[in-house]
């Protein structure tokens, strides 16, 4: 069997970032909006520890762990400011949330 | 103090320490408020904290300077932290812009948040940890510095676009400006992991070097070329990522609309400088043709969609996103007199986008909103001083001397004709004429119509004084530029 090797992370994070902007743009929930953009994060993350192990560096694992604790931060702020929405509109589908025009 | 923390580290981000210390005071004394006072809030010593934060920031920039200048004629470099901050001219001119932009949104946002409703402390701590964002992001030269740094700025942003928690307009606004915001967040960060794997450091000079080495054409360069522009260009909301701009723009409180436009916009356009002139200028073949298209996309969009515009707010936003474009112009030409444009334009950009703010600002009352273009109708009648005043913001908005705007504009024309992009250069000119159409739009309803209401505005002392900064200080860079020419040009000197 073939060893895995750093292409093989770096298909991996290709494809993770195709899916997780497939998301973003087709889904209609907010939720769902919000867990693609976590796709996205991770697809760096990957993409950062395998280089950060084929380079034999620890730099870029700690990149991965400050992009770890921004998509936190992003994910708080995020459904904290879906709750007030939710709150005075009922809903989580983006194309129902209209009242500014695009 | 330990090899770890030098007294130059200290040095080197010592206005984003007074920054981050006042921020924190001001939501620990907020607690601590609502505590013992119970319902009677009193606001004001929080804009005093900001006042003294701004101060603490000030001295340490003419610190800065004051050792730079000492460093020789070039100024020795003043970098902490290995290498991954540079205090320079550079970040220095740029931390004055965003100094005066928090320091003019924190004064005229007392009024307006007690107008409407929503006055906490947490905003002005908000104001202060975006402006520390924006100090790494003109300083910071790491890849990790600049990306927390923009993540600091943009988190404080979507919170205060928000802030009006029960009005639909701002949760609607916050929440696309995160959806959108994130996600090119996410495509900045994938590109700077390429980046790192080219280089194998975090360091945007090792990365330039790693980048020179190898082809314009490069694939694996093409990548993080393609990936980190989203996000760059996304910030300051050039077509085609800036859907954002015209929603956050309506539905965040004005305050902050003029908070993001100038502040946000300045420090995104030092990040993109940061990165267009170091570890992607060897680059070049491959992003100027990119980014020649991408500017005139905004010049188009932004132009033709503010002419149909109602709301001022929005028509602001549009015109924000066809300076973008002018600024992004300056990059195109790319020698010294284009990146000098760049930063003049920003400077003038800086005080004649405030002041139009302040403007609509001042026309909020209880029940009115006032950013709408019957609101204005008559205001020459009402108020003749915010009339006038309003007109020369526009004016300069216009690029109409003797007014600032016509400085900013003309270095880039400059640029683009000494470095033989004539078709881009007639094109700017085209759209600056069309400019003049919407933003006479609104002075056609200030002067030529009949008022609907007939009380002058009342406003605080704050507001009147912001306005009247703002004003003298676009008509007085257009008339004496000489001084604040010469400001811009020392931040060449990288």
């Amino acid at each position: 069997m073939q060893p895995v090797s750093t292409i093989h992370y770096l298909v991996l994070s290709a494809a993770l970032l195709l899916i997780g902007t497939v998301g973003v743009l087709t889904r209609r929930n907010i939720v769902i909006i919000l867990m693609s953009i976590e796709l996205i994060l991770n697809a760096v993350n990957i993409n950062l520890i395998a280089f950060s192990h084929a380079l034999h560096q620890v730099t870029g694992q700690v990149f991965a762990i400050f992009v770890i604790t921004d998509a936190v931060a992003e994910a708080a702020v995020g459904l904290g400011i879906l709750i007030a929405l939710f709150r005075n509109r009922e809903t989580l589908q983006a194309d129902e949330i209209d009242l500014l025009k695009w | 103090m330990s090899t770890f923390y030098t007294a130059t580290d200290h040095f080197s981000i010592l206005p984003a320490i007074m920054l981050a210390l006042f921020g924190c005071s001001i939501l620990l004394f907020d607690a601590f408020d609502a505590f013992f006072f119970g319902g009677a809030r009193q606001r004001r010593w929080q804009l005093l904290f900001v006042v003294m934060a701004e101060i603490g920031a000030g001295v340490g920039l003419v610190k800065q300077t004051l050792y730079l200048a000492a460093g020789g004629p070039n100024g020795l470099p003043l970098d902490g932290f290995h290498g991954t901050i540079l205090v320079n001219h550079f970040s220095i001119f740029f931390n004055w812009i965003f100094l005066v932009a928090a320091l003019i949104v924190a004064v005229v946002s007392y009024q307006y948040l007690e107008t409407a409703g929503e006055h906490h402390g947490e905003y002005y701590g908000l104001i202060l940890f975006a402006q520390c964002g924006m100090y790494f992001l003109a300083t910071g030269t790491d890849l990790i510095t600049l990306f927390i740094g923009l993540e600091l700025m943009a988190l404080s942003f979507y919170v205060m676009v928000g802030f009006l928690r029960t009005e639909q307009r701002s949760n609607e606004a916050a929440m696309k400006y995160l959806l959108l915001g994130a996600f090119s967040t996410g495509f900045l960060a994938y590109g700077f992991s390429v980046l790192y794997g080219i280089a194998g450091s975090t360091k945007l000079s090792e990365i330039a070097a790693a980048v020179a080495e190898r082809s314009p054409w490069d694939p694996v360069v093409i990548l993080a070329l393609v990936t980190a522009s989203v996000g760059l260009l996304f910030k300051i909301s050039a077509v085609p990522f800036h859907m954002w701009a015209p929603d956050a723009y309506e539905g965040a409180p004005t305050t902050v609309t003029a908070y993001l436009s100038v502040g946000s916009t300045a420090a995104s356009m030092a990040f993109l400088l940061r990165m267009f002139m170091g570890p992607l200028v060897s680059a070049r073949a491959a992003w100027e043709p990119l980014l020649a298209v991408v500017a005139v996309m905004t010049l188009t969009l932004g132009n033709l969609a503010a002419i149909n515009q109602t709301n001022i707010k929005r028509l602001l936003a549009y015109s924000s996103i066809s300076h973008a474009g002018y600024m992004l112009l300056g990059l195109v030409a790319g020698n010294d007199t284009g990146i000098n444009g760049i930063l003049v334009y920003l400077l003038v950009y800086t005080f004649m986008n405030l002041g139009a703010f302040i403007v609509i600002i001042a026309l909020r009352r209880q029940n009115i909103i006032g950013e709408d273009l019957d609101d204005f109708a008559g205001l020459m009648h009402r108020s003749p001083g915010y009339a006038v005043l309003m007109l020369v913001f526009l004016l300069s908005l216009a690029g109409i001397p003797p007014t600032a705007g016509f400085l900013g504009k003309y270095y880039i024309f400059l640029a683009l004709v000494q470095t033989g992009h004539y078709g881009l250069a007639v094109i700017g000119v085209l759209y600056a004429a069309v400019a003049i159409y919407y933003y006479f739009k609104i002075v056609r309803s200030m002067f030529m119509r009949d008022e609907e209401q007939a009380a002058p505005l009342a406003t605080s002392t704050g507001v009147r004084l912001a306005v009247t900064v703002a004003g003298a200080l676009t008509l007085g860079i257009g008339i004496y530029p000489e001084p604040f020419i010469r400001f811009a040009g020392a931040a060449l000197v990288r």
